[in-house]
């Protein structure tokens, strides 16, 4: 075989790595007196919630039912009893219907968690509707509905299943502890995923900046006789992006506007991978996650694995609370994460971790004119002009900055990580892809 | 928490570079070509870069103050274009010129559209054309020899040896212009002329060294091949200056003369001696790289490097003008939306 390089894609930007936890092992985080679990934690339609104030709850219980095919339903994180069904924050913004319980520390587990070893002798249909009575919504940010990705339509079949390992985030470790202390778990759920699908061929793809990672999943591989093969990917931002992630392992490129399924590709993050196995094998419900807990304003920053509806303020006193110089909460990796403004919001499905930035590191420069540098051109990874969209939708010619390539923006930060003139661009793509849905709406129901 | 917290959109970092840097990246780029300028045409050099450097800032200053704009002289690019002027101009103009075209570049070049980042041509070389275009014997008449050598970049001693003086009071590029033109009519050329441009060509091509270093007639800041490299090294290596136009530029300037700049006809052309004489290094590195008035695409980058070599060529071939490096790079400011439209890359995703 020939001798597999470091593959990639081109552009991209090579944000500091600040990987603080790399070598800190996953710890239990001591259960917090009170959960909030919002019950839209995925894209899609909002869980409805079948619990009432009063109820007592088990670990694993439901208490958001899912509403359509693409929604997922949520769980109890905790034991206790359920104190409101209230709208609260919500680390996307804004203000979500929400189920509060209060955790009666007994840590019991609900009576459904039946495991069953002949969860490969069950038919794709079966696996599928236990993935989605579990819960689960993609770990790596996005958290789109788990059993709609697993559900292509016939005309257009997987052969290709990619992995995502890369954890391309500067901070972010919670993937790269996974894969060092779970690898066979995380195979095991690979090897339903390749059941459900049918797939040929399985991409494990990982940074080149985590060796011990690809040792040990390549271990792990063999010890295991699955046919998967783990790729090293250079470390770059946003390696671990879906697009991006597809032309390196395969050299395909997703049409414009379409999805991985069109060139026969599925992502699937590792967090993932692991909730798929304990779905099918454990029918454990998705109620708890690994975040990585970091940045400058945290004191002692670490991977914890920790109840879903945790709130951030918890997580920090768990890791000697909040500096001094504390500047920035940030939900996510600094690349793409969403600055909080308080730390009274929830760990949800998509929380890979919270960065915490110093006050310095957290002030933004005042935006200049763009001097034309093109150097948000050399790093956009879709190939974009960025500078030439954000000044279309400054002028609001949305039509025009569609046709440039607005909708295929990523929001992967790249431009505005290397603008010397500070230009907000990522605010500027979203706000430009809000107006385009908007008047598109209009437009359609003026001629219906 | 009663804390307050800092908001803003992703991303969260950046990668540290601010225009200032990048204007004073491309100042400090500059310094050695100004020491050179000093070295080689003496005090008077200096004069003419702290005058054309401080009417710029003083006229940025005076035209946001009279707008009621954020003052912005701090930010580095007046004084690169105020250097750039003073690097345009012969050390024997008089002193009011370099402060003037620094005027007319800010003012007029600049401010008038709107400020850095909205000028469509680079202000420095529209302050050199407003000069070139009012007082052209000012601007065309060297008599500067630089220290330690002589006008045309030939050595002394060589114009003496060959009785060469009445034909080499002039920089490089004239004296070839007016040698294709004498060398292309031997029929009805003056002999004596005739054998004495042809010795002058020889000893030119055999003066690669002088017009590498320096010592050679001209605008104070474009003489020394070398000083300039240094600092476009530097640039390239910060990455404040991209391969792709002074690659294009160079090398077409190096194509067309080689086939077309001869005078032996076609494929005779020295391409090293046009690199290295005039002003095309300084415009290549430092002034078709103007981020502001380049295009921002890739190949887009290309084809105005090559658009600028072409119009460099024409003009000093055919044109009426020793030297085109200020104009082509004027011209061709004017076509970079055009380029830049016409060249967008293809989307990834997007059907080839
Ligand atoms: S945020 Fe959008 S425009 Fe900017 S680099 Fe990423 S994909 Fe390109
Ligand atoms: S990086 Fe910023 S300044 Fe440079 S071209 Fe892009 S928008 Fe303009």
């Amino acid at each position: 075989m020939r001798i597999l390089q470091h593959r990639t894609f081109s552009g991209g930007v090579h944000p500091p790595q600040n990987k603080l936890t790399a070598r800190l092992p996953i710890e239990d985080i001591v259960p917090p007196p009170m959960v909030v679990i919002p019950l839209q934690q995925h894209l899609g339609a909002p869980a409805e919630p079948v619990c009432q104030v009063g109820d007592m709850v088990k670990i694993g219980d439901k208490i958001g039912e899912a509403k359509g095919f693409v929604s997922v339903p949520c769980h109890a994180s905790v034991s206790g009893t359920v104190k409101a069904v209230e709208p609260r924050l919500h680390p996307l913004g804004g203000k979500v219907l929400s189920v509060v319980i209060e955790n009666d520390g007994k840590g019991e587990v609900s009576p459904s968690l039946v495991p069953d070893d002949g969860y490969l002798e069950r038919s794709p249909d079966e696996l599928r509707s236990r993935i989605r009575e579990a819960g689960l919504a993609g770990m790596g940010g996005a958290a789109f509905p788990t059993h709609v990705k697993l559900s292509p339509p016939a005309n257009k079949p997987i052969d290709t299943l990619i992995i995502n390992g890369a954890e391309c985030e500067p901070y972010l470790t919670s993937d790269h502890r996974l894969m060092l202390e779970h690898p066979r778990e995380i195979l095991a759920g690979v090897q339903v995923i390749v059941k459900i699908l049918g797939c040929k061929r399985c991409f494990i793809a990982i940074e080149d900046n985590k060796p011990d990672a690809i040792e040990t999943m390549r271990r792990a591989v063999a010890e295991g006789g699955y046919p998967y093969q783990v790729l090293p990917f250079r470390a770059k931002y946003p390696q671990g992006a879906e697009k991006q992630l597809i032309k390196a392992a395969t050299g395909r490129e997703v049409p414009r506007g379409g999805l991985p399924m069109d060139v026969g590709c599925l992502v699937h993050n590792v967090g993932t991978a692991k909730a798929i196995y304990e779905a099918v094998a454990l029918r454990k419900p998705l109620v708890e996650r690994v975040v990585t807990v970091t940045g400058a304003g945290v004191r002692s920053p670490k991977n914890l694995r920790v109840p879903l509806g945790t709130p951030f303020a918890h997580l920090f006193a768990q890791c000697g609370g909040l500096s001094e110089d504390a500047g920035k909460i940030i939900m996510g990796g600094p690349m793409m994460g969403i600055a909080q403004f308080s730390d009274e919001v929830p760990v949800i499905k998509g929380t890979s971790g919270v960065v915490v930035l110093s006050k310095a590191e957290s002030k933004v420069p005042a935006p200049h004119p763009c001097i034309g540098c093109a150097r948000c051109v050399d790093a956009c990874p879709m190939k974009l002009v960025p500078t030439h969209i954000q000044t279309l939708v400054r002028h609001e010619r949305f039509g025009m900055a569609k046709t440039y390539g607005l909708l295929d923006c990523i929001e992967c930060g790249c431009c505005g990580f290397v603008c010397p003139a500070g230009i907000p661009f990522v605010h500027l793509m979203k706000y430009g892809k809000m107006k385009v849905y908007q008047l598109e709406r209009a437009a359609g129901a003026k001629s219906a | 928490m009663e804390q307050e917290r800092y908001l803003s959109a992703s991303p969260h970092v950046s990668d540290g570079e601010s225009i200032p840097k990048i204007m004073y990246g491309v100042v400090l780029a500059l310094l050695p070509a100004a020491v050179g300028a000093v070295y080689f045409f003496g005090l008077k050099a200096l004069w003419i870069i702290l005058i054309a450097s401080a009417a710029a800032i003083g006229s940025e200053a005076a035209v946001q103050a009279a707008l009621h704009k954020r003052i912005t002289i701090a930010d580095g690019s007046a004084l690169v274009t105020g250097i750039l002027v003073a690097f345009n101009v012969p050390a024997s103009v008089p002193l009011w010129m370099p402060a003037l075209g620094a005027i007319f570049g800010i003012v007029v070049g600049k401010h008038a559209f709107g400020g850095l980042g909205y000028n469509p041509m680079n202000p420095a070389l529209l302050g050199r054309a407003f000069l070139l275009a009012s007082w052209p014997t000012h601007m065309t008449v060297f008599t500067a020899a630089p220290r330690g050598g002589s006008l045309s970049g030939i050595e002394p001693a060589t114009i003496s040896a060959l009785g060469l003086d009445a034909v080499t009071q002039a920089t490089p590029l004239k004296l070839l212009k007016g040698a294709r033109e004498v060398l292309a009519n031997s029929a009805v050329a003056d002999p004596a002329k005739y054998a004495d441009y042809a010795k002058a060509v020889n000893a030119l091509y055999d003066s690669y060294g002088n017009l590498f270093w320096g010592k050679v007639g001209g605008c104070i800041g474009e003489t020394s091949a070398f000083l300039l490299l240094v600092g476009a090294l530097f640039l390239l290596y910060k990455r404040y200056i991209g391969w792709k136009i002074p690659f294009a530029y160079l090398g077409t300037v190096a194509l067309l003369s080689w086939i077309f700049a001869g005078t032996d006809g076609l494929f005779s052309g020295k391409p090293l001696f046009h690199l290295l004489s005039g002003g095309v290094m300084l415009g290549a590195f430092y002034m078709a790289t103007d981020m502001v008035t380049s295009p921002v695409t890739f190949r887009g980058r290309l084809l105005f490097g090559a658009g600028c070599g072409v119009i460099t060529m024409i003009i000093r071939l055919i044109g009426g003008y020793p030297e085109g490096v200020c104009y082509s790079i004027l011209l061709m400011n004017l076509t970079v939306p055009l380029l830049d439209r016409s060249t967008r890359p293809r989307i990834l995703g997007e059907k080839k």
